[in-house]
Formats: structure tokens, sequence, C-alpha cells
């Protein structure tokens, strides 16, 4: 059933093709509620989440021995999931797009029908073909419809996405020749014995080259960038889903089928972390632009998620992908108040500039979505970020005591980058820093548009999310866990 | 052996002779009969094809002077393929010698199946000048552009020095082993001696230019721009493909036991590190110099040398897997080239030039060309699902099975690198096509039935090689001995 998400999808994406303006928000959200409604039902009516199920397995390129098997377990749904909330949100905050809404639809729904397809993959190569699938959307997606420096980013991001796949390919190929049986499922392949010598040098290849789109310091210089760059709906893809697919492949692929060089590297892998979670809250204190703030902010927040996947035990793993989750719950509801809801009305995201215009009294709804959005990105209890984060740092107490301490200095600063720009943005001083005596420079309050209600949709489901995982954590991880616990790397 | 046997084993051949010159007969008789000379070659083109699929699976004549297995009947059918899309290419022209033109294509392709079809080195050689001979020409053909001239006779210089290099290097071989026959040739050479390894690098030089693989490949940037567009078209596909068939018997079958290896821990002489040190400067060179073109033709000549430079990465591995896996990459590739020229034929047409500039905005004027141009050009790129992601993958692990301890890596590692490279030029075309705004309002594009149709088949064909790559697999592996 959960395979119909990326037919559907698909299928949603081509039929935009041919459908009238007017219809191709419609048709957009009508494809991704769809693929939302399927993966929530799969999520909540899995009998066993433990085992990485086959949903269809059919020849493919029979001399090759590559196959079209599509198998889901605890950590698929998951991540299904959150592409299914992702998508629906960007779509309802992509609402007002009017230059060329059928191309705009066509490439993000391509970009989500492969991020499904990533999840659900059983077969290495499949994994590659989504994973690859995704990145031209991503260009045009910021291209044509991004702001500032749009064409750089856009150029940046892509090239970096390619990057890190052509550098996986390289051990993706190395796997494949060496796995003996002419095979790429990855079952098969995670039962197969690698030397230990063969692992060391083809994991720190793989694992990288899909840890540049989970943004590892100092791979990350894209993130930025192109969140910035990119159009509402296309940051919020960008670090709700394509972040993830990185994370997703370093775990999948790398870890689970290259156990032993996993535990040579998985120090280096979690130090890279450590200084991403640091480095990026250092920097994200200093940026005037709000979305800058928010993509450093992203790095920060994946930085968790690497240190989760270097504990190599249950619980740090199991919290990683509960931050991927949470993660990309947060990151896209923080960029669509920013993207969507300040910077289309104001266009501006310079902080000093906004801190002057009262936002917080002009668009109480916007203010109410990044206070929640906030609190739970700096990991206030009650919101899934707290949920994720403490649970990776108690799965890290047990590996890396020294690794908890700098994590626990780095939180203050998130906190810290967080609140300012939390301040700034919405709870200047009101002082207009322009000049004039008008409330702001921009002709007062009528200047702006009332939040409308797709955007209170899009807000209220990514808030529900959020709140719902961060009160009852139990939800997500008693499918992840099981999956977790069911994988090659995890040290006894 | 009755001159009927030979008569009905070279059917397909006499079939392209006879139309060429029917087509000829008709240009001269009435010079305004271009549209029935483009039917007719049409026609004897499809003749030909039903002509290959009538021969028999396996024959031999005079010692592998014409050779036909399921690979060389396969590969026949795919030249005529790729001169019939150069045909309807080729309607665009309007030249008052259009009958001559299209005389000169048949005659090229027979050449093209004289060299796909044979096992003998004098048959080879001549398939080659045959074909070389009417591709000056065709590269030249439009008088009234000095640019064509000048492809024209840049292509005849190089070519021709290429040929007597080849030719030398053949009549090494031939005192070397008294033959002229591939598989005899297998036989009597062993170890590597200077004079054998003179042979090999002079017959792999005249190779090399046919198929523009570095250092061997000025000509190639300066005749894709300026040759007419059909003859760009015809010798960046059909005569590439051909080439590489050609060129990989030569290797596999005729060299195979001076093959050495290309590994970086296991050097070994032998043709195999030739052709790495071949590929390796076509991938560099050609991918870094087409990241400095703002003329979308001259981009795809630079480009084509570095995909003449993956291309060869199958040869290097050798092997069954290697062979195939360079078959399969060639024939992907010049069907996307002939649809990505199609494309350049119509912008051409329409705007007066092929810069980047004339292509700015295209998706505005015809956004159903702007899309089978993206797919050309993200096929090229090497992005899934697309013929090119399947071919550089099957290439890649082909290149990496073979030999131990992965000793071609260092060769896969620099093609990727080329590929990324790569990824941005011609991610740079589909920018100028789908973000940028043309200059000056520019008109719609206009196109007729034949043209639509063409480009959209060749387009899905790009696609569905990418989706469904197992058919052409399996036919090229099971045709290979």
């Amino acid at each position: 059933m959960i395979a119909w998400t990326i037919y559907v999808t698909f299928g949603g994406a081509i039929l935009l093709l041919f459908l009238p303006h007017v219809l191709a928000r419609w048709m957009a959200l009508l494809a991704s509620l769809t693929g939302f409604a399927i993966s929530l039902n799969a999520f909540f009516n899995a009998g066993d989440s433990a085992s990485f199920k086959t949903i269809v397995q059919l020849p493919w390129i029979r001399g090759l021995g590559f196959e079209y098997h599509l198998a889901a377990d605890g950590i698929s749904l998951t991540m299904c999931l959150v592409t299914g909330l992702t998508a629906v949100s960007a779509v309802l905050f992509s609402w007002d797009v009017e230059e060329r809404p059928n191309e705009f639809f066509f490439w993000l729904l391509l970009v989500v029908g492969g991020s499904y397809g990533v999840f659900l993959s059983a077969d290495l190569f499949l994994l590659f073909v989504f994973y690859e699938l995704v990145i031209v959307p991503k260009y045009f997606l910021i291209a044509i419809w991004g702001s500032t420096n749009k064409e750089y980013g856009a150029m940046k991001l892509t090239l970096y996405s390619f990057f890190g796949g052509a550098v996986a390919l390289i051990g993706i190929l190395a796997i494949y020749v060496t796995g003996g049986s002419g095979t790429l499922d990855l079952q098969q392949l995670a039962q197969f014995q690698f030397t230990p010598q063969f692992q060391t040098w083809v994991f720190p290849i793989v694992f990288l080259g899909f840890a540049v789109l989970a943004g590892i310091w100092p791979l990350h210089t894209w993130a930025p960038t192109g969140h910035v760059a990119a159009p509402t709906a296309g940051s919020m893809l960008l670090a709700g889903i394509v972040m993830k697919l990185g994370a997703y492949g370093a775990l999948r692929v790398a870890m689970n089928i290259l156990p032993l060089g996993f535990q040579v590297w998985s120090k280096w892998i979690a130090v890279l972390g450590v200084i991403g979670i640091v480095y990026a809250a250092g920097v994200a204190l200093r940026q005037r632009d709000l979305k800058f703030v928010i993509g450093y902010s992203s790095v920060s927040h994946m930085g968790f998620v690497l240190l989760g996947l270097a504990t190599a035990n249950a619980l740090g793993v199991g919290g990683a992908v509960l931050q991927m989750f949470s993660h990309g719950v947060i990151a896209a509801l923080l960029f669509a108040v920013a993207g969507r809801m300040i910077y289309r009305r104001t266009q501006t995201r310079d902080l000093d500039t906004l801190s002057g215009m009262n936002l917080g009294r002009l668009l109480p709804f916007a203010a109410f979505s990044f206070v929640i959005a906030s609190a739970a990105s700096m990991g206030i209890p009650g919101f899934s970020g707290f949920a994720a984060e403490i649970t990776i740092l108690l799965g890290a107490w047990k590996a890396y005591p020294l690794a908890v301490l700098i994590t626990g200095a780095g939180m203050v600063l998130v906190a810290a980058f967080t609140l300012r720009a939390l301040k700034k943005t919405f709870f200047g001083d009101g002082a207009n820093p322009i000049g004039g005596s008008a409330p702001n420079a921009f002709g007062g309050d009528a200047s702006f548009t009332p939040i409308s209600a797709a955007e209170k949709w899009g807000a209220g489901l990514l808030m529900f999310a959020t709140l719902a995982v961060g009160l009852y954590p139990r939800m997500l991880l008693d499918r992840i866990l099981p999956a977790v616990e069911a994988m090659h790397f995890l040290k006894p | 052996m009755n001159y009927l046997d030979l008569l009905r084993l070279a059917a397909p051949e006499a079939t392209l002779v006879l139309t060429a010159l029917v087509v000829l007969a008709l240009g001269l008789v009435n010079a305004r009969a271009s549209g029935i000379c483009s039917a007719v070659a049409a026609a004897g083109l499809l003749f030909a094809s039903s002509a290959v699929l009538m021969l028999p699976l396996q024959a031999t004549l005079f010692n592998g002077m014409l050779v036909i297995t399921p690979l060389t009947s396969l590969f026949k059918i795919i030249c005529l393929a790729l001169a019939f899309f150069t045909v309807i290419l080729a309607r665009s022209l309007r030249s008052r010698h259009h009958g001559e033109y299209l005389a000169l294509l048949l005659l090229a392709t027979v050449g093209l199946m004289l060299l796909v079809g044979s096992e003998e080195l004098l048959v080879i050689f001549i398939g080659l000048e045959l074909t070389g001979l009417s591709l000056y020409i065709m590269a030249a053909f439009d008088k009234t552009d000095i640019r064509s001239a000048e492809a024209g006779l840049k292509y005849f210089l190089f070519g021709s020095t290429a040929s007597a290099f080849t030719l030398f290097g053949i009549s090494l071989i031939y005192g070397m082993t008294g033959t002229t026959s591939l598989a005899v040739v297998a036989t009597k050479i062993g170890t590597m001696t200077p004079l054998l390894s003179a042979g090999i690098i002079m017959t792999l030089i005249g190779f090399a230019f046919k198929v523009a693989a570095a250092p061997f490949h000025l000509w190639a940037p300066d005749t894709y721009q300026g040759a007419p567009v059909p003859s760009a078209a015809f010798i960046s596909s059909a005569s590439k493909v051909a080439s590489f068939v050609v060129l990989g018997k030569i290797v596999l079958v005729g060299f195979g036991p001076a093959q050495g290896a290309a590994g970086w821990h296991a050097l070994v002489a032998g043709w195999a590190p030739l052709l790495a040190v071949l590929s390796a400067l076509s991938i560099l060179i050609g991918n870094l110099v087409a990241l400095a073109q703002s003329n979308v033709r001259r981009l795809l000549g630079y480009s084509a040398v570095a995909h003449a430079g993956y291309t060869l990465l199958g040869l290097v591995a050798g092997g069954r897997d290697g062979f195939s896996a360079t078959l399969f990459y060639t024939t992907v590739y010049a069907f996307t080239l002939v649809g990505a020229f199609a494309v350049v034929a119509v912008v051409r047409r329409e705007t007066g030039g092929d810069d980047f500039a004339h292509f700015a905005g295209l998706r505005a004027r015809s956004p159903w060309l702007a899309g089978c141009m993206a797919v050309f050009m993200l096929s090229l790129a090497g992005i899934p699902p697309l013929g090119g992601f399947f071919g550089k993958f099957y290439l890649f692990s082909a290149a990496l099975r073979a030999g131990n301890n992965q000793g071609l890596l260092w060769l896969v590692a620099l093609a990727l690198f080329g590929s990324l490279i790569s990824f941005y030029y011609y991610l740079m075309v589909l920018k100028v096509i789908f973000v940028d705004d043309p200059q000056a309002p520019a008109p719609v594009v206009r196109l007729d039935f034949l043209q639509r149709a063409s480009i959209a088949f060749l387009a899905l064909l790009v696609l569905f090689l990418g989706v469904f790559p197992g058919g052409l697999v399996w036919k090229i592996t099971s045709s290979l001995p």
C-alpha cells in the first residue's frame, strides 16, 4: 500500500504538465494529501516494524541483478510520514505561487516522490536512482522561483548534491563488484561479510557521500545559501526532507552494510557532528538575515543526527531518526514563517529592519507559530525537539561523554541564536530604524495582507505534529527502536 | 562460394548503394525534388534494415572480410536508424544539391556497415576511408558558410593524417603476422615487442581520431560547430558508434593477447594502458574545456571528447562485460546526440544561431522542445532515470570489476569527477533554456509533424533506455561471443 505514495506523487507530477494553470495547486494538494494519508495509514497500521518488510519485488534489469524492490520498516515509515507532512504543508505555503505554477508544482512533486522512493527502496541501485532524481528538480525550484542570489545558491546546492552522489557511487560500485553474488539488494548485502580492509576504505566514502546532503561539517556550506535562495516551499522541502535523504542513506547503506568500517570511523563522525552543532550555532548567532539564521540552525540540528548515528547504540540511533522527523517538521515551520509569512509581506529578512516593524502586533499568528517553532527548536520539553535531542544525548552519554558536555554548551548557543532571532523579528523595541514617526516604514498596519487560510492550515499541521510527538514520543519511538535494534552495526 | 551468396549476404549494403545512385540521379534530374530524394533515401534505409533482419544469424565470407553475427546485425540496424534520423534532420537544409548530400550520407552509411561487419583489417580500412571521404564532403557541404569550409578542411586534414597512421600500423601488423584477418592475427601475436607496440599504437591513433579522443580531438569542436547540423549529428553519432564497434573488435579480438593491464598497482604493457591514458586525457580535457564554451554546438563537441573518454573505459576493462558496456553507452550516446542536434537545428533555423543567447527562454517559445532538450542534456550528464545514467553505471561497474582489487579505481574516480564537471555545463544549457528570459521577444517555434515526432521519439527512447535498459543489455551481451 505504501508504495502508492511514490506512484501517486509522480502521477500527480505528470498530470500537472497537462492541466490548466488554475488547477495546478489543487492537483498538487491532492497528490501530496493522498501521499500523506497513505503514509499515515501505513505508519499506524503496520504490524511489525522491526523487519524490513518487502512490499513489491519485481525483476528489473536481469543481466545485472537489479530489482525493483520496495520495502519498509519502522525507520522508512517514520521518514515517509515526515515526507508527507512536509509535502502537504509545502504545497499549502506555496498557494500564492502565480508564476508558472504547473512547472513549480511539477518539480516540487518530483522532489517529494523521489524522497518517498529513497525511503522505501530495498535495492541499492533503485535507492540511488531515486536519490539522484531529486537533484535536478531542486535546481529549477531554486533558480526559477527563488530569491537572494538564487542562481548561485541553486548551482552550489546542486553541485554539492551531485558531488555527494558521485562520491557515494564510487563506494556503491565497489560494494557491487565485491559483493560476490552480483546483487544490490540491501538485505543480502547486509548479510554479506565484506573484509575489514574493504570496509575500512569503502565506509568513509559511502558515508561522506551521503552525509554531504545531511549537511555534515565541513561540507555543509551548500545548506545555508541554498535554503536562503530557495522559495519557501523549496526551503521547507530542503530542510524537511532532502537533508534527511542524506542521513537516511548514511544509515541504511553505509552503516548497515559496512558495520566494521563504521566501528573504525564512528568516533570521527561524532567529532564532525559535534563540531557541526557548535560551529553552526555560533555562526547563526552572527547572522543578520533571518533565513540564514534558520539555515545554520538546520546544520546545527543535523549535527545532532550525526552524533546520534555515531553512538552506535539503539538509543542514540533511534534518537537520530526521531531528530530527523522532528527537525523536518520544525525547520519546515521556521522556514514557512520566515519565507512566506514574513518575507512575502515585508520584502525583507534583515533582522534589524524587522525589529523596527513591530511584527508581533501586526502578524500575531506568525508570531505565535514562530514562538512554537523556536521553542521546539531550542529543545523546550513538550516539543519534539526535546524528545529527540534528549534521546540522542542519553545514547551519546554511553559512548562519548565528552561530546555530550560540548554539545550541552552548544545547546546554549542554539537557545541564544533562536531567542535573538525571535526577539528581533517579532518583539523588537518598535523604534523604527529607518526613521519617521509611522509605526513602520511601509505605511502602517494595513500594508500587510492578513495570514491566509492556507498558511494557517499548513502551520497548524506542523505545530500539531511537533506537539504531538513532543508529548508522546513513544508514538514514533515504538516504530523506530525495533527497526534500529534489528540493524547490524549496534554495539552490544 | 558463388556470387549469389555474396549478394545475399551483402544485400543491405547493396540496397544502400543502389539507393544512393537513385537519389543522386533524382537530384541531378530535378534540383528541386529534395522532398522526393529524402523519401527515397528514407525508404532505402528502411529496406536495408529489413534486409539486415533477413540475414542469417551467422555467416563468414572470405576469411572474415564479411562477417555476420547477431552483433553486427544489431549495430548495422542501429547505424541505419541513426542515418534515418539524419535524413529527417537534413530536410531542413534546403540546398540545391540535396540529392548529392543524401547520396553521400548513404555512402557513408555503407562505409559504417562495412566497418561493423568485417573482421579483416583491409576491409576495415576501406570502410574507414569510404566513411571518412563522404563525411569530409558532408562537413564542408554548406558552401556559403566559411565555418563549414573550415570544419571540412580541419576534419579532412586530421582525418587523412590519422588514416595514414592507421594504414602504417596495419602494414606493420601484417608484416609481423602475415595476415590481415583479426582472428588469425590474435593467434600470431604474443608478448609485446617493439615492432608490435609500434603497430598497435599506429593503428589506435586512427581510431582515437575517429572517436575524437584526446589528444586527437582537435577537429571535433570546429567540425561540430561549423559543419551543417545534420552532418555534425551524423559524425557524432553513427560514425562514432561504428568506430567503437570496430575498435572493440580490433583490440579485443585481434590484439587480445597484448591487452596488458591499466591497474594502478599492476601496470602491464599492452593496449589497455594506452587506451587508459587516452581515456583519462579525454575526460579531463573535454570536460574542462567544455566549461568555457558559450556555443551549444561547440560545447557538445568538447563534451563528445569527454564521452569518448568514458566509453573507452569499457574497452580498457576489456572482456565481455566491458565491451558490452562500451557498446551500450555509445548507442545511448548516439541517439541522445542526434536528438540534441535536432533541437539545435530547429533553434538555429528559428533564431539564426546556436549560441547560448539563442537558446534563452526557449521554454516560453516551445515548452515541448525545451522539455526534450532537458531529457537529452540530463541524459548526457548522467541523471537517472535516463539512458546516460545507466550507461555510466554499467561502464563504471564493468571497469571496477575488471582485473583484481579494483585496479581501475583511479580511472573510475576520474570519470566520476569528470561527470561532476560536465553536470555543471549541461545544467548551464538548461539554465539558459528554463531560467533566463529571451533578450528580444522571440517568436514561437514552429515544428512540422515529422520533426516533432522524431524528436519526441528520440527523447522517449533515451528515457526508455534508462528505465528499461535490460532489453538492450541482454541483446548486446547475448550477441557477444
